[in-house]
């Protein structure tokens, strides 16, 4: 998932220089049609005015981002109020997004700083078996998860057979088992790039703390923890973003009230509601909050990048 | 002494390795659970009644295989195409990025590249069927394929660009030297290095279109399926032993080719 900065790289070899445009074409055709086209388009729709079986008629209407933002009444003619009902959805998502983003922290930083201490011809191994459930079906992890963690479920089973829990919990549709789906479908994301990290870092600067009597913990937050920041801000990213808008884990294990963007955004084009503008202009709101996080991203590591030099 | 070792002991952290270990029980065991369950005996999923193949025995014959096993050739058949056409472009865009010198558009094209990356999966999958319906394609098998053709290139592209910034220039300078067409060199000596980079990069994409539920749930026509929209719709009434046994089939392709696509990468001897 990490690309490094094209400019990042070793000097660029010019063999093919006079071909450049054909090689390169394809890839402009199919992603520009496929992706760059399409997001534009996503943007126009937004300001549609909605067709009621599914799509949109041409015709200029801010009605979609007003029906996200403003409540008017039930006839739509009273003065408007800021709506909270789909604000809300999005802060909870932010909300949810967050906790999977801190418990795969705790859990993924520890397992990265180990693999990365181990001795080198070992390390691609670990590695390799931290990303194997990656590839694996996110919809099969999802189900997996929610088999798992059902009242009847093998770990509600085992805690009762060891005596933890006396009556099941019920962890299916609530807001913990959308937090554990999502910290379970991207905890890989986190522990490669700290991996990556604390594999550069120098352990002469732990030596060089511990020789000056600073236990291992403080070595631990004011050492490690600092310079290997950027990898453990690309991890945040890496699960915070998916998470945001995840659809499965919200839908198989959240049940209806625990509703988060990526559901919102389906219903408007598979469900009853079928509202595309809304449903485009939700994905245009879910979009540019993403953007804005990476941007801000890219500058924060090309600021710590200088810093280093 | 006690001091000494201390020092010398810098690197570890107590507890650490336990949360490693907690760390991968947690990634493999709900794929555990449901690869045991789906050898249960039993025709409920909140019991076990001893070991039994008879749900895959279901899958291939039960009165719902006729469904899985068209499912089955849609997800197939798409991986194929998709991955083979995405593995073509991004080989062809890896040498574009990596043998062609520095341009202007370089940037731009990194981004173009990465794009399907950065976006949440939901908000592509809104903006392809917006695209199909304004352009007024019908929906259907053709529409999974285009999509899944530009989500899977920047899986193509990734191993395929590390593997041939790995490629010593020195020997495609040596073929031209004595010679050889620029069109010899990209044949003969770049693309046979290249081998590695390109299976990995096939065996990524064919599984993240084999495992793609989101973009294909959206752009799939009425009465099209593949494995994971099947089973999404299966699952939604609940999760059933003979769900488990297909699942456990999916996941154990996607092991077999992540694990060959790991070795193959390992053969990287060259550099």
């Amino acid at each position: 998932m990490a690309i490094s900065a094209p400019d990042g790289e070793p000097a660029v070899s010019n063999t093919y220089h006079k071909s450049r445009t054909w090689l390169l074409l394809p890839s402009w055709v199919v992603l520009g049609a496929l992706s760059l086209v399409p997001a534009i388009l996503m943007l126009v729709y937004s300001f549609l005015t909605k067709e009621f079986r599914g799509g949109v008629i041409w015709e200029f209407s801010l009605a979609a981002y007003d029906q996200f933002f403003f409540d008017r009444g039930l006839f739509g003619d009273d003065s408007p109020t800021l709506d909270w009902t789909y604000i809300a959805i999005f802060w909870r998502s932010f909300w949810q997004a967050g906790a999977a983003t801190l418990l795969s922290l705790a859990i993924g930083f520890p397992t990265a700083y180990f693999i990365a201490t181990r001795p080198v011809q070992t390390r691609a191994i670990w590695v390799f078996l931290i990303t194997i459930p990656y590839w694996v079906n996110l919809l099969i992890r999802t189900v997996s998860m929610k088999f798992l963690l059902r009242d009847e479920g093998p770990l509600n089973l085992s805690l009762m057979a060891v005596g933890l829990i006396d009556s099941p919990l019920q962890i299916v549709n609530t807001n913990l088992a959308v937090q554990l789906g999502l910290f379970y479908s991207y905890l890989p994301f986190m522990v490669l790039p700290i991996y990556a990290a604390v594999e550069r870092y120098d352990f002469s600067l732990s030596e060089a703390a511990a020789d000056l009597y600073a236990s291992k913990w403080v070595t631990l937050h004011r050492i490690l923890l600092p310079v290997t920041k950027p990898g453990v801000i690309a991890g945040c990213i890496l699960v915070f973003v998916p998470s945001l808008g995840s659809f499965l884990a919200p839908d198989l294990l959240g049940g209806a009230k625990n509703y988060m963007i990526g559901s919102l955004i389906e219903e408007q084009f598979k469900g009853n509601a079928g509202n595309w503008p809304f449903g485009a202009a939700a994905s245009m709101i879910l979009l540019t909050i993403v953007l804005v996080i990476l941007i801000a991203f890219a500058r924060q590591q090309s600021r710590l990048e200088r810093g280093r030099v | 002494m006690a001091g000494l070792s201390v020092k010398l002991d810098v690197r570890s952290y107590s507890g650490f390795k336990a949360v490693t270990f907690l760390c991968l029980i947690i990634l493999y065991a709900p794929l555990l659970v449901v690869t045991i369950y789906s050898f249960n005996a039993s025709n409920s999923i909140a019991s076990w009644d001893g070991f039994s193949v008879h749900w895959y025995v279901d899958v291939f014959t039960g009165p719902e295989s006729a469904k899985f096993k068209r499912a089955a050739w849609n997800s197939f058949a798409i991986a194929l195409i998709a991955a083979t056409v995405s593995t073509m472009i991004a080989t062809l865009a890896a040498t574009g990025m990596i043998r062609a010198g520095k341009f202007k558009l370089r940037t731009l094209s990194f981004g173009l590249i990465s794009l399907p990356l950065m976006v949440p999966e939901i908000v592509t999958a809104v903006a392809t069927l917006i695209f199909f319906n304004a352009i007024g394609f019908e929906r259907g098998f053709a529409t999974i394929i285009f999509a899944h053709i530009a989500f899977c290139i920047p899986f193509a592209y990734l191993p395929i660009a590390a593997r041939m910034q790995g490629i010593d220039e020195t020997v495609e300078q040596a073929a031209l030297d004595l010679y050889a067409t620029r069109q010899q060199v990209f044949t003969r000596i770049l693309l046979p290095l290249m081998t590695p980079g390109i299976i990995s990069g096939f065996l990524l994409a064919f599984i993240v279109s084999l495992d793609d539920f989101i973009i294909t749930n959206f752009v799939k026509g009425a009465g099209v399926e593949t494995l994971p929209t099947a089973i999404f719709g299966a699952v939604k009434q609940g999760i059933k032993p003979n769900i488990m046994a297909i699942s456990t089939l999916l996941l154990s392709v996607s092991v077999v080719m992540v694990t060959i696509s790991y070795f193959v990468s390992k053969t990287d001897k060259t550099t």
